[in-house]
């Protein structure tokens, strides 16, 4: 099975094919997608009927109103940007923090803080949206009835959701940035120590640099991540749906090529923020 | 002096990972399992009670779904195993160069579109309105139109795509670090390609294996687009009835109780494939 050990022929050419198969598995569901976003049809299947951009571009003059002028959608996709905003720098700032907390410091009960640290990965995402809203929201609700004094901010609406999503996500961007900690050399932070740097200058002009790419990486990461959760997002959002919801609703009453269009536009953002923080990732590295 | 300051930044640095572990997974947990044992006896009075969890039990379509959800996680989670494992061994150990990033990032792709879209996407293809339908009434393989949507192997079909990315990286990342020398003195030793396999690259690989299927499984435990929108009537998910109860009935009692059993499940599940594999959260996930 490696290179070295002789193989028979008919294993190689099944090999081969499997591998085809499997990336055609990979590829077609979004292929098809991107395709029919492009069908002047008001059905995305076939047969084809030519080519038009109306569901990207239409005013809604001919019948047909196309993404850049569906308000709704719009809306939708600006509330996920604010809050995939808000989730990005909260989770990047815990991240860094929590990867100097169990990468540099040592303390008493540091294994088993860190398994905690590492549960949100194994609680499935609708529970963790449920007992947010189960918590924040049920404090809401008492609180109304005792005092009547109205906490909107505990009722589902965007800061639940980002709280929903800060929960898991800041995870995963410690796990991006202790990965890149662990590797420092902290001689060097030791060399601007002794040229009389403060550890606060240290901090910045030494440790910070290196670990920007894993932050750049990070970033980029959790914002994809925020943007096209589902799960959590749906048990905690209010009258202002993210863009994932207003699509599912759409889905559920029909499909059209509009959802064609805003799948393909998610891919090509999400496409050009993963090369951007790659590049940015790589550039640093070299530098 | 020097302690005291290393005490400060030590309260400085653990104040965010408190409140964050704290506030947002575990009160809201514990909250959830408080709620799980109300009973609610008027608008605003509660008694404690296991109420809720009786009725799991003895309402058959709650634990029915239950243990379908389960075991249908478990199926998807072995055969995404089973479909990632040559290719993250062809990615690892057989392609060279360029081809092997190229494949790598290849198997990335669809993961830079939501769950959401790829399921849109399936949907597509599968439906009686689809491409496969299509292409086979134009191959003359079938008279009129065929429904593929709407069934279970639709629904694994569309969960095994979800899950793949999270199979096929940790594998790779393992197999990558391992000596193709093993393998060769497996078979010079007189190993054949199936005790190569179990004896060898198996165990070498399995926190990788561990780890994807922690993940898959807990993914695909919790997926919710995926079965509502590819199941049938039949193919109820679990998380589907915990969010009916959430949105649609307003039971947050019931709600909270069928979330605590689905976290117990899980819980289990993890617990149970790391002790059988003899490998621990830490080594695995970190």
């Amino acid at each position: 099975m490696i290179r070295s050990v002789p193989r028979s022929a008919w294993f190689d050419r099944i090999y081969l094919a499997y591998l085809i198969i499997f990336f055609i598995y990979l590829a077609l569901p979004l292929t098809v997608t991107a395709v029919f976003a492009f069908n002047d049809a008001s059905f995305p299947s076939l047969p084809w009927k030519g080519f038009t951009l109306d569901w990207f571009f239409a005013d809604g003059s001919n019948g047909r109103t196309g993404l850049f002028h569906d308000d709704g959608l719009l809306s939708a996709l600006w509330v996920s940007v604010v809050i995939a905003f808000w989730v990005t720098l909260l989770c990047v700032f815990l991240g860094c923090v929590n990867a100097i907390l169990f990468e540099r410091l040592e303390f008493r009960g540091k294994e088993f803080l860190y398994l905690v640290m590492l549960l949100p990965l194994v609680i499935p995402g609708v529970i963790l949206g449920v007992s947010i809203l189960v918590f924040y929201s049920g404090m809401a609700n008492s609180v109304s009835q005792q005092w009547g004094i109205e906490l909107d901010m505990f009722r589902p609406g965007m800061p639940l959701v980002v709280a929903g999503q800060v929960a898991f996500i800041t995870t995963l961007c410690t796990l991006v940035i202790a990965a890149r900690l662990r590797k420092f050399d902290r001689q060097l932070e030791e060399a601007a120590l002794n040229l009389g740097a403060t550890p606060v200058v240290a901090w910045f002009t030494v440790t910070l640099p290196w670990l920007l790419p894993s932050i750049f990486g990070a970033a980029a990461m959790a914002f994809l991540m925020s943007f096209e959760n589902f799960n959590t997002t749906v048990m905690l959002t209010g009258s202002d749906t993210p863009l994932t919801v207003a699509l599912f609703n759409r889905l559920r009453e029909g499909s059209t090529p509009v959802l064609n269009a805003v799948a393909l536009l998610l891919m090509v953002g999400s496409a050009l923020l993963a090369v951007l923080a790659m590049g940015r990732g790589s550039t640093r590295k070299a530098g | 002096m020097r302690s005291s300051a290393s005490k400060l930044s030590l309260c400085l640095l653990m104040t965010p990972f408190v409140l964050w572990i704290v506030l947002l997974v575990l009160l809201p947990h514990l909250q959830m399992l408080r709620v799980s044992f109300h009973v609610r006896e008027s608008w605003d009075t509660v008694t404690l009670g296991l109420e809720q969890y009786q009725n799991f039990f003895s309402e058959s379509y709650y634990w029915r779904t239950f243990v379908r959800t389960g075991v249908m996680s478990l199926f998807t989670t072995f055969l995404t195993l089973v479909i990632a494992f040559p290719i993250a061994w062809y990615i690892a150990q057989l392609a060279r160069g360029r081809a092997k990033g190229f494949l790598f990032l290849a198997c990335l792709i669809p993961f830079w579109a939501s769950e959401l879209v790829r399921t849109y996407g399936w949907m597509i293809l599968l439906r009686e309105s689809g491409l496969f339908s299509t292409w086979l009434q134009a191959l003359g393989l079938a008279d009129g139109p065929v429904e593929m949507l709407y069934n279970d192997a639709a629904v694994i079909i569309g969960l095994v795509y979800n899950g793949l990315l999270f199979m096929v990286v940790p594998l790779v990342t393992t197999l990558d670090g391992m000596d193709e020398n093993l393998v060769e003195a497996g078979y010079d030793l007189g190993g054949n390609h199936w005790t190569v396999l179990r004896e060898i690259i198996v165990p070498w690989a399995m926190p990788g294996v561990v780890s994807g299927c922690i993940v898959v499984f807990m993914l695909t435990l919790g997926s919710y687009l995926t079965p509502i929108l590819m199941g049938g009537k039949d193919s109820a998910w679990f998380t589907e009835q915990i969010f009916t109860q959430f949105i649609t009935r307003f039971n947050w009692e019931q709600g909270a109780a069928l979330g605590v059993l689905l976290l117990v499940l899980s819980s289990v599940i993890v617990w149970l494939g790391l002790r059988v594999t003899g490998q621990n959260l830490r080594k695995v996930m970190g």
